[in-house]
């Protein structure tokens, strides 16, 4: 597997990082590789700081220790301008869309053409409606974010996003509270986009079906490491009881029901006696 | 049009915070425009300058004509030495008049009046007057009223 | 214990590295000026939204605290036959101390909770995560024009308050209770001085305009993400601000007027 992972070419590196929140750690000495032009979905439960990769990443925190390196730019040795220079090439779908809500949908694909570039009104005109168009709100152009559903927002944020026609484009719980038919939708828009556009996606998830319909490749993350990664069906396959309790969605394994607590007959007798 | 609405509504704010200032400045400070007036200085001593402060009135038959700006002691006739400026126009005072510690009123401030002499020079830049009068204090008018009442009998 | 020594030592040290991230902040986005031609009418939306937004309040604490001024001080002065002093002691007190206070009041909680949650929801709902994904400071573009639009519009906000004040106590004082208008104006010309009470009204009211609107900014840039740190961080706003104004005008006062 690691071979495979390494023959191909890499666009993101990331090295032994670890980083943790307080007094807990979130990684320890995680390393993993992306390839140029797939889709890799990092999957994993809940609380196991998927989100919080995407924006080691983006380079908003920074790790303790270790490297992220995007097409050989050590991310955390960055500075505030370069870092702003090199998020021009990410493009980074929000969990819950974050669209500007002072401004219409226009205005909120417009922006990101209207800082980084400085083309006349007509043609900036024409990409947002090319942009809206391959997420299919074209007509939704005048509404204001208030005005959307909340699938509508999202493929409204994947427009904004990949405005500048991102290198990089990552994806934070795309699927999570969407109704089966936007969900169809987006994961239709995300394997699209990435064929049409020849990015590199990176989609972070626990919505194991919708994710290895798209994915080439999978990590799976949890208690801060990377327990296993490979192909969808390399991990299908796998019989570790960890993968196969959360490939799987079993409710008890090696993740217990139970949170940790004293034993329960004795809580029952501890109540009684007082 | 809500751009401009704004934009308006914008302008008309800031229009009314400075007209605030003007009114300010003009009416409630009755700062008056040709602020830089011309004056000259012209000091006088006094045995008391009680009450008397830095830009206290000066007047001319109650009519002002300068104000305060100094009060110290003069270390050679332990007196207080008082620096006035008057304004530039004021140019009829003559060189023996007398400059006297009034009071507005009972309670009132304290301000300088000053009784034009006979002389035909007149004061300028830096002069003396010499012919002064003190501040009336309460507290000796009262002693001295009480002595002597107690003298009488 | 222990237990109470080692929360204060935790509640100092936080509220220390507070202070220091807001400074950090202050100066990030004072730095962080956008370009004239992005700027412009991001400052102008917001001097309507801090300022023009807060006019009405203003106005009307204005005329009320002018009209109360006066009857108050005409039923105290009348008795030593001054009444006519009424005019400068209604001036004198708004615009040397309660235009510059009240309007940072005013302005704390209307402006500066609106500032405060305004940021805060951002932040909540990753607009400005996602702002500076696609490469735009937010510094620079959302928190640096909030900032300048509440530092501009305190001392116009004050200066308002002063007139429409004076102009209420005039209202009451001569309309109604019958003081003669000339004296009333006579008199507050002759006590009002342009810089020892309108300029140092001024300076106060720029002064808590800075603090005022830094500490609304900071909070919300710096609030927890959640509905719950949204409104925490509001009350904190008008909290800290409030105070934050009343004792940096006594410091001002002791400073300005003490030595009278």
């Amino acid at each position: 597997m690691n071979q495979m992972a390494a023959s191909q070419e890499t666009i993101i590196d990331i090295q032994g990082m670890s980083f943790s929140r307080g007094q807990r750690p979130i990684f320890k000495d995680v390393s993993l590789r992306i390839p140029r032009g797939k889709v890799t979905a990092i999957m994993g439960p809940s609380g196991t700081g998927k989100t919080t990769l995407l924006k080691l990443i983006g380079g908003q925190i920074r790790p303790d220790s270790g490297r992220i390196l995007v097409d050989g730019h050590n991310i955390p040795d960055l500075s505030r301008g370069d870092l702003f220079d090199i998020r021009e090439r990410m493009g980074m779908l929000f969990q819950s869309g974050a669209l500007f809500t002072d401004m219409s949908v226009f205005e909120n694909v417009a922006f990101p053409l209207r800082v980084h570039t400085r083309l006349p009104d007509d043609m900036i005109r024409d990409l947002v409606y090319i942009k809206l168009q391959s997420v299919g709100l074209r007509g939704a152009a005048e509404l204001m974010p208030s005005e959307l559903s909340g699938g509508m927002a999202r493929r409204v944020a994947l427009a904004r996003a990949i405005a500048l026609d991102p290198d990089i484009m990552m994806y934070d719980e795309p699927f999570t509270g969407q109704d089966p038919i936007a969900m169809g939708v987006l994961v239709k828009l995300i394997k699209s986009l990435n064929k049409a556009l020849r990015h590199t996606s990176i989609v972070v998830s626990h919505d194991i079906q919708e994710t290895l319909s798209i994915a080439d490749y999978i990590y799976l993350v949890a208690d801060g490491v990377v327990v296993s990664h490979g192909t969808p069906q390399e991990l299908l396959a796998e019989a570790s009881p960890k993968v196969k309790q959360f490939m799987q969605g079993l409710p008890d394994g090696p993740v217990p029901f139970h949170y940790p607590a004293d034993d329960y007959l004795q809580t029952l007798l501890d109540g009684a006696a007082s | 049009m809500r751009m401009r609405t704004l934009e308006i509504g914008v302008g008309a704010f800031i229009l009314a915070g400075f007209l605030a200032l003007v009114v300010l400045i003009i009416n409630v400070s009755g700062l008056s425009l040709s602020e830089a007036k011309d004056s000259y200085k012209v000091y006088a001593r006094f045995e008391n300058a009680g009450g008397l402060t830095v830009r206290s009135k000066v007047t001319l038959s109650g009519v002002g004509i300068g104000q305060v700006t100094d009060i110290r002691i003069d270390d050679e006739w332990l007196m207080a030495m008082v620096e006035m400026e008057i304004d530039q126009d004021v140019n009829y005072l003559s060189r023996d008049s007398s400059a006297a510690i009034l009071t507005a009123g009972l309670l009132g401030e304290k301000y300088i009046g000053i009784t034009v002499g006979a002389s035909e020079e007149m004061l300028g830049e830096g002069d003396m007057i010499e012919d002064t009068q003190s501040a009336l204090v309460l507290e000796e008018l009262i002693g001295k009223f009480l002595f002597d009442k107690v003298k009488e009998p | 214990m222990i237990e109470r020594l080692q929360s204060l030592g935790f509640n100092t040290l936080s509220k220390l590295a507070a202070l220091g991230r807001s400074g950090i902040f202050l100066f990030q986005s004072l730095v962080a000026v956008p370009s004239l031609r992005v700027g412009f009418p991001l400052l102008m939306r917001q001097l309507h939204a801090v300022g023009v937004l807060s006019l009405i309040i203003i106005v009307v604490s204005g005329l009320f605290i002018g009209m109360v001024l006066s009857l108050q001080g005409y039923t105290i002065l009348v008795d030593y036959g001054s009444e006519q002093a009424v005019g400068q002691m209604v001036a004198l007190s708004l615009v040397r101390e309660l235009a510059p206070v009240v309007t940072a009041l005013l302005f704390a909680g209307r402006a500066g909770s609106a500032l405060t949650a305004e940021i805060g929801l951002m932040k909540a709902t990753e607009q400005l995560s996602s702002m500076e994904m696609i490469g735009v400071d937010p510094l620079r573009r959302i928190v640096s024009p909030r900032f300048w639009a509440g530092f501009y519009c305190l001392p116009l906000l004050s200066m308002i308050f002063s007139v429409v004040g004076i102009w209420g106590g005039m209202l009451v004082g001569v309309e109604w209770l019958g003081i003669y208008e000339g004296s009333f104006w006579a008199n507050m010309q002759a006590a009002v001085e342009f810089r020892e009470d309108v300029l140092n009204g001024v300076i106060k009211a720029v002064v808590f305009g800075f603090v005022v609107t830094w500490i609304a900014v900071f909070q919300g840039y710096d609030c927890v993400p959640t509905s719950e740190g949204i409104s925490k961080a509001t009350t904190q706003t008008v909290v800290y601000s409030s105070l934050a104004v009343l004792g940096l005008d006594f410091l001002l006062t002791a400073f300005m007027f003490g030595d009278l």
